[in-house]
């Protein structure tokens, strides 16, 4: 599943509505994985960029002195970040420190940007919102986008694997919120990511189903082996989930903690709440400051 | 943040200091009954209450001609304007005229709607479009149509062409101005969404920006096929030989209200068919849309 070949994303500073380019006809996405099939497409991009670092080893995320601005603010500000294969990274952060900035610039919907950023061709990202297309079902939206004409059973099989065959035929609106936020997860797994960005993806989910919810993202994970980037503003999600949890403040990422622990993760292991104890204390709302605020 | 796996210990003895006052005073509440509304509803059929104030009126009607209150030269009573209505369509005036009428309707929706939506697809999905034409749309849209039929007859003489071209230009604008803030309408997050899944430009029109912009062009259409009779009447009124407003003119010169009344009857039937069939296919095309439908 590891693949080090990498697409920069490219600073479009004046064309800012550009549509993202689109898979090139070349490689036929929905292939497994073999990583020499799309060496021709990028490595002439990757060439000159990329060659510099190549000795670090394989990464599926790399950026480097990357900086966006707002109105001449900047929102992030020199931010180097490496993303092994098949890791998964979890990025705190309070509100506004740049995180889902981060985000959208790793899935390529956010091209004003100075500095290096390189990404693997198949990304897919999965919103805080579930952002599927009303007037389409949802086998339709879980195929929404993917190169020449994949048949319903695709989208069958990818959404058997959240366990939501059964809706595959309902229209989005008529799914509950856990539902609706699987389905988002199929269509981002739909297109064999190497890297899943996954924007809060339980942020709107009631607390027994985000558990559930946290649960199937471990599993696929585990499963696809994929290098998963997850946004969130929850620390417990955090610790349960990632190999690793960043803490971005003041545009950089400001900590790094590896979460050594065994899995499945238990909740009650004193180890996971001193971890958890440690990252509120770096985002600032240790239990010493959590009642002040 | 959540905590929702505060430890348990910290929060049993809060609950039971909170139950305390609570459980203090024992008087039971006053409780009311929540009726179904399913029963309600389904004492009396919809279709038997909706008919029911139409009929009532038209009872009235008929009660007041037949007393001598309504006279016949001011308004017909109901049993006269059926009969006429049976006669004029037994001698075949009345099809053909209707016949000219819708013909006059569709041909005029037809360039409307061409018109209105290639206008609000071009400002709508392309920034030069919109500048060059919203802003001419915007101004032309607050002249009265009406008031162009004097310029009409002029430019199209008397036959067929300044009536379709009146009815034309009231379809376009409703048209136009609903399938344009519809385009602009749609979730920018939608847009988002799909360039992620890594649609093409083309790709994001055809599957995200046109279904979305649907709601809006469709409440557009409903508008244009308002205006259109609106506007088929204004029409019919200036040098036709043919038509219900035809029809009409000459009931006119002969008092005849109760012919007056069936032609309006047949404007109102009309307009009622088309509303008709564009629900019909909102419902089609909307399917995915729960909508809200009243208690």
């Amino acid at each position: 599943m590891a693949t080090d070949l990498h697409r920069p994303v490219t600073a479009s500073g004046a064309a800012a509505d550009a549509a993202p380019e689109t898979a090139p006809s070349t490689a036929p996405e929905t292939a497994p994985s073999t990583a020499p099939e799309t060496a021709p497409a990028t490595a002439p991009e990757t060439a000159s960029t990329s060659a510099p670092e190549a000795a670090q080893g394989p990464a599926a995320v790399r950026v480097q002195g990357l900086a966006r601005s707002f109105d001449g603010r900047r929102v992030i500000d020199e931010l180097e970040l490496t993303v092994r294969p098949g890791e998964f990274v979890a990025l705190l952060g309070r509100s506004g420190c740049g995180k889902s900035t981060l985000l959208k610039i790793l899935a390529g919907l956010d091209r004003e940007i100075d500095g290096t950023v390189l990404v693997p061709r198949r990304k897919a990202t999965a919103f805080q919102a579930p952002r599927l297309m009303p007037w389409k079902k949802v086998w339709r939206n879980v195929l929404l986008g993917l190169p020449g004409r994949p048949g319903r059973e695709v989208a069958e099989q990818v959404l058997a694997e959240v366990g939501l065959d059964h809706r595959a035929d309902a229209w989005p609106k008529t799914l509950s919120g856990g539902e609706a936020q699987r389905a988002s997860l199929a269509r981002a797994l739909v297109r064999e990511p190497d890297l899943l960005l996954l924007d809060e993806p339980f942020g709107a989910l009631d607390a027994l189903t985000r558990l559930k919810a946290q649960r199937l993202v471990g599993e696929v994970w585990q499963r696809r082996g994929c290098a998963v980037l997850l946004v969130t503003h929850d620390v417990e999600e955090a610790v349960l989930l990632a190999d690793r949890v960043l803490v971005m403040e003041d545009g950089v990422i400001a900590h790094e903690v590896t979460v050594g622990l065994d899995r499945p993760r238990d909740l009650t292991d004193p180890r996971f709440a001193a971890l958890r104890g440690e990252l509120l204390d770096l985002l600032g709302a240790g239990p010493g400051t959590a009642h002040a605020a | 943040m959540t905590v929702s796996h505060a430890p348990p210990q910290s929060g049993t003895p809060e609950i039971s200091v909170e139950k305390a006052p609570v459980a203090a005073p024992a008087q039971a509440p006053e409780l009311e009954p929540l009726t179904s509304t399913r029963a309600r509803r389904t004492r009396v059929p919809r279709w038997l209450r909706r008919t029911t104030g139409p009929l009532l009126l038209l009872a009235l009607w008929q009660l007041l001609s037949s007393t001598g209150a309504l006279p016949p030269e001011i308004l017909a009573s109901p049993g006269t304007i059926a009969g006429v209505a049976r006669d004029l369509i037994a001698d075949g005036s009345l099809t053909q005229a209707m016949g000219v009428s819708v013909q006059r309707v569709a041909s005029g929706l037809l360039l409307g709607a061409v018109i209105g939506t290639t206008l609000a697809l071009l400002s709508g999905l392309f920034r030069v479009g919109e500048d060059l034409v919203d802003a001419g749309m915007q101004m032309l849209r607050t002249v009265p149509f009406v008031g162009l039929i004097p310029l009409f007859i002029i430019w199209f003489g008397i036959g067929e062409a300044p009536k379709i071209a009146i009815i034309t230009l009231g379809v376009v604008f409703p048209l136009y101005l609903n399938a344009y803030a519809g385009i602009r309408g749609v979730d920018a997050q939608l847009i988002e969404a799909g360039q992620s899944l890594g649609l093409t430009r083309w790709g994001l029109v055809r599957h995200v920006v046109l279904p979305g912009a649907l709601p809006g062009a469709l409440t557009g259409l409903r508008y244009s096929l308002g205006v259109s009779w609106l506007a088929l009447v204004f029409a019919e009124q200036v040098n036709a030989d043919a038509g219900i407003g035809f029809l009409m003119m000459q009931a006119r010169d002969f008092l005849r209200t109760d012919v007056i009344v069936v032609c309006l009857i047949v404007y109102a039937f009309l307009g009622l068919l088309a509303d008709l069939a564009v629900r019909l296919l909102e419902r089609l095309l909307l399917q995915w849309r729960p909508t809200f439908t009243g208690q």
